[in-house]
């Protein structure tokens, strides 16, 4: 029982299944998933679809956070690679042909993967503080988008590209598999190679690691040029499932939330040790309190409020010395003297 | 005489450790009292438990007869226990006065008062003879200054009824530990009770008035310092008798005549501007090179430039007879050069990791990411080395921070161990590690020698570059002034003349 406490993503499940929960008490079909037109529909089903681009950013976050740093310009990622696929697919002659649309989706995710680059070169190369090199970003990002887009919504109508955040593979939602995928695709990448440990160790002291011959400058580019290519998908589902490109809506403040989600799973903002469970679940919870405001019928004014109070909450929860004070017998920390 | 200081039946518990169990500890009022044990022993835990960095298990504290508990070192100080704890805990980027009246800031007006801070800052360095810029960020000091800037600002406090300092001395070399002991010796003086910890026995037999041994977590008893000879307290301390560590001392000496192999790094006229004047300099394969000389004297910055820690600006580096731009670590790594930084806490080990892949980093650095190391070849390296440097506990999964500082020590050796190169630089190793131990490690280093690996051996202590080194480089003022050839001829005293001369003729 008190390994089960003590394990890093016990509460953050916790506070997930007490959401669900909470949820049945409004609608009790809430768990209910049914299969129509051969597609799976429910709210289970739905919060793991509109999990989708904020797992993906929370994943590539997580590996910057590992390193110590930080990535602010996830969001105005998210808008240039939906803006500049948009742009291409309204020029595209036949926008319902598979081949054209996979060439579109490609070079978005190229010119995102050349902002990486950049985001890196600023802090590994440079050496400025993530937190300011990529705020350049943040800021810049989302005028660049709205070149892109001339400063208009940009709507397109191509089956072939919808299918990326609204379509259905097997009966299951695509936007959830291409997460699971990036989910699967980080875990190899970071735990079947050794990926994972250098991280670690650049995150937990940079001068330590070059001493023993780490190319720390390497690793945190690549970093960030995952997490703005993940950003990148993740604006791709954004603007497939809206069909347009929406350069002030798109990806707006997903940073915060990709960050909570991180923090949420249990790494911690200085570096070192990461979690992908933990991210991808802090993600699945920040989008379910999302979904249950408005289930629950929490006022649009206050559901900021009340998301902040849950995270308040877990964050307690999580908090080794305020559980020992809460509950004393609990604490690590703080053990009673034996009479 | 009444105690100044009282601990009873002492517990704590770690998660997997009993770090003390049921420990007595008593300071009289104007003694020097020597805490004495291995690695590990728990005596900075006896400490940190004391000033309230950790709670405590079990367990009663007396401060001049008034039960007291902590919780936390600011109000352990503010009653008048002040502490230089075994990892120096300033702030590396606030300037040296700062470090020394942080939370006591004089103030005129309710304000700061800066010229009086550096005054006042200044004075108390000028105690430990040092006169250095107080303005300066501390970090762009050595870990030995450091040490002293940290030892300045425990020594200031006025209020001081308990001084304690665990491994004051260990980035210390002879002149600043006499600075140090006359101020332990003042503060005596003063009635002031100080608790002392120190793996050079010599130094604790100079100072300390009584000790208290540990083993284990346990107390093994208390003795007066001149009722216990030395041989007797190191078996009290490891629990067996001695006659390993002499068998070592021996076996060290014999090899100082080994034949020397072919030249591995030779480096001419090599240098950096501000930190080491161009030197030149061969190492031979199967060749322990000592560096000798007093603090800031370049020993350090000399091993860096040959890791390409620091890139040169003068002067080539040859390896295997060939020049080489040795940029970065990895292109030494890459030519099997290894080095293990001095400084363990910001430049060696990393905390959060696990004893494991602490020491399999440098390894996995070296064959790049994309090519793990199979599991089980780890935990066969990591098992062998946790066994050959007695690493306790011998837990590869347990944190590295969770470590006594020691056993970080040994950690950090492994990892290049590990790596298995043709020169190893290695600056103080034997920092904070017991004398069974650093026994254990000066053997290593000798076989490792035998086996045809180069060795550059820095050291603040005279007698283990003495007792290891075929040659013995010595340094004065940023510049290697000598070469010595170690032979019957060579001693201590003679490798001092050479540190101080030019210093007063
Ligand atoms: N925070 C911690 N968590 C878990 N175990 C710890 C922690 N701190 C110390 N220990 C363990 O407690 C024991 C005593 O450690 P301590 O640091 O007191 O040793 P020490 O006598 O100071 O040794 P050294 O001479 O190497 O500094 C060791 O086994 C160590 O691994
Ligand atoms: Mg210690």
């Amino acid at each position: 029982m008190t390994t089960l406490l003590r394990h890093r993503l016990f509460w953050p499940a916790a506070v997930l299944v007490v959401l669900l929960a909470s949820n049945l008490i409004f609608s009790n079909n809430f768990f209910t998933i049914t299969l129509q037109d051969g597609h799976l529909y429910g709210s289970l089903i739905d919060i793991l679809r509109r999990s989708a681009p904020l797992v993906l950013v929370a994943l590539g976050m997580t590996l910057v956070i590992a390193t110590g740093g930080i990535d602010l310009s996830v969001g105005s990622v998210m808008a240039i690679s939906g803006a500049l696929a948009c742009l291409l697919i309204g020029d595209l002659s036949n926008p319902d042909a598979v081949g054209p649309v996979l060439l579109v989706v490609g070079a978005a995710i190229a010119l995102c993967l050349v902002f990486g680059l950049w985001n890196g070169f600023l802090v590994a190369v440079l050496g400025i503080q993530p937190i300011i090199a990529t705020l350049i970003l943040m800021v810049a990002g989302r005028g660049v988008a709205q070149l892109i887009t001339g400063g208009q919504i940009l709507n397109v109508r191509s089956e072939p590209y919808r299918v990326i955040g609204a379509g259905y593979f097997l009966a299951v939602p695509v936007s959830f598999l291409i997460a699971a995928a990036a989910v699967a695709l980080t875990v190899a990448l970071t735990r079947r190679t050794a990926l994972g440990l250098l991280l670690e160790s650049v995150g937990g002291s940079p001068t330590a690691s070059r001493l023993a011959g780490i190319r720390s400058r390497r690793i945190t580019i690549m970093v960030y040029v995952f997490a703005a290519a993940f950003a990148g998908v993740a604006g791709l589902i954004y603007s497939s499932d809206v069909s347009s490109a929406d350069s002030n809506a798109a990806g707006n403040l997903i940073e915060l939330n990709a960050i909570l989600a991180v923090v949420l799973g249990g790494t911690a903002l200085t570096g070192g040790r990461f979690s992908i469970a933990g991210s991808v679940l802090g993600a699945v919870i920040i989008t379910t309190l999302d979904i249950t405001a408005v289930s629950v019928g929490v006022p649009v004014e206050t559901t900021l409020l009340f998301k902040a109070v849950v995270v308040i909450v877990l964050c307690l929860a999580q908090s080794a010395t305020f559980r020992a004070k809460v509950f004393g017998r609990f604490g690590t920390r703080r053990a009673e003297v034996p009479a | 005489m009444a105690e100044q200081l009282k601990m009873t039946g002492i517990k704590k518990v770690f998660p997997g450790v009993v770090a003390l169990d049921d420990v007595d500890f008593r300071l009289l009022p104007g003694e020097i009292h020597a805490l004495m044990g291995e690695n590990g022993a728990g005596k900075s835990t006896l400490i940190k438990v004391l000033t309230g960095v950790y709670d405590i298990d079990g367990g009663e504290i007396e401060l001049a007869g008034q039960k007291v508990r902590f919780t936390g070192p600011l109000q352990a100080q503010q009653a008048g226990i002040s502490t230089v704890y075994q990892e120096v805990n300033l702030c590396p980027n606030l300037s040296v006065a700062e470090n020394i009246f942080i939370g006591r800031e004089p103030r005129k007006f309710g304000r700061i008062h800066w010229p009086e801070m550096r005054r006042r800052a200044r004075a108390s360095l000028a105690r430990l003879d040092l006169d250095i810029d107080v303005t300066a960020q501390l970090d762009s000091y050595s870990l030995a200054i450091q040490q002293m800037v940290a030892i300045a600002r425990a020594t200031d406090i006025g209020t001081t009824k308990v001084l304690i300092l665990d491994e004051p001395t260990s980035s210390l070399d002879a002149s600043e530990v006499e600075q140090l002991f006359t101020i332990m010796r003042r503060l005596k003086a003063d009635g002031v009770a100080i608790l002392f910890v120190s793996h050079f026995l010599d130094q604790v037999y100079e100072v300390a008035d009584r000790m208290t041994v540990l083993r284990n977590g346990r107390l093994i008893g208390e003795f007066r310092t001149d009722e216990l000879p030395q041989m007797q307290l190191v078996s009290k301390m490891i629990g067996k008798e001695l006659e390993a560590l002499e068998q070592i001392e021996e076996h060290a000496r014999e090899t100082t005549v080994a034949e020397r192999g072919t030249p591995i790094v030779e480096a001419r006229e090599l240098g950096r501007t501000g930190a080491i004047a161009p030197f030149s300099l061969t190492i031979h394969a199967g060749e322990v090179v000592g560096l000798a000389g007093l603090l800031g004297s370049g020993r350090t910055e000399l091993a860096r430039l040959l890791f390409g820690a620091d890139r040169p600006d003068h002067g080539e580096l040859l390896i295997d007879g060939r020049p080489h731009a040795v940029k970065a670590p990895r292109d030494a790594m890459a030519e099997g050069i290894a080095f293990s930084s001095e400084n363990r806490r910001t430049e060696g080990i990393i905390g959060e990791l696990t004893v494991r892949e602490n020491m399999i980093l440098a390894m996995q650095a070296a064959r790049g990411w994309t090519r793990p190391i199979p599991r089980r070849k780890q935990d066969e390296l990591v098992e062998q080395y946790i066994k050959a440097l007695q690493i306790r506990p011998a837990d590869p999964e347990r944190l590295v921070r969770d470590l006594s500082g020691g056993n970080q020590q040994k950690v950090l050796l492994a990892r290049w161990l590990i790596t298995e190169p043709r020169l190893l630089i290695i600056d103080e190793p034997t920092r904070g590690i017991d004398v069974g131990a650093k026994a254990e490690i000066q053997r290593l280093v000798a076989q490792l020698a035998d086996g045809g690996m180069a060795v550059l051996f820095v050291s603040a202590e005279l007698e283990e570059v003495l007792r290891l080194s075929h040659k013995i480089e010595v340094l004065r003022d940023r510049r290697l002034v000598e070469e010595l050839e170690n032979g019957d001829d060579v001693d201590a005293d003679r490798i001092m003349q050479t540190i101080a001369g030019g210093a007063t003729t």
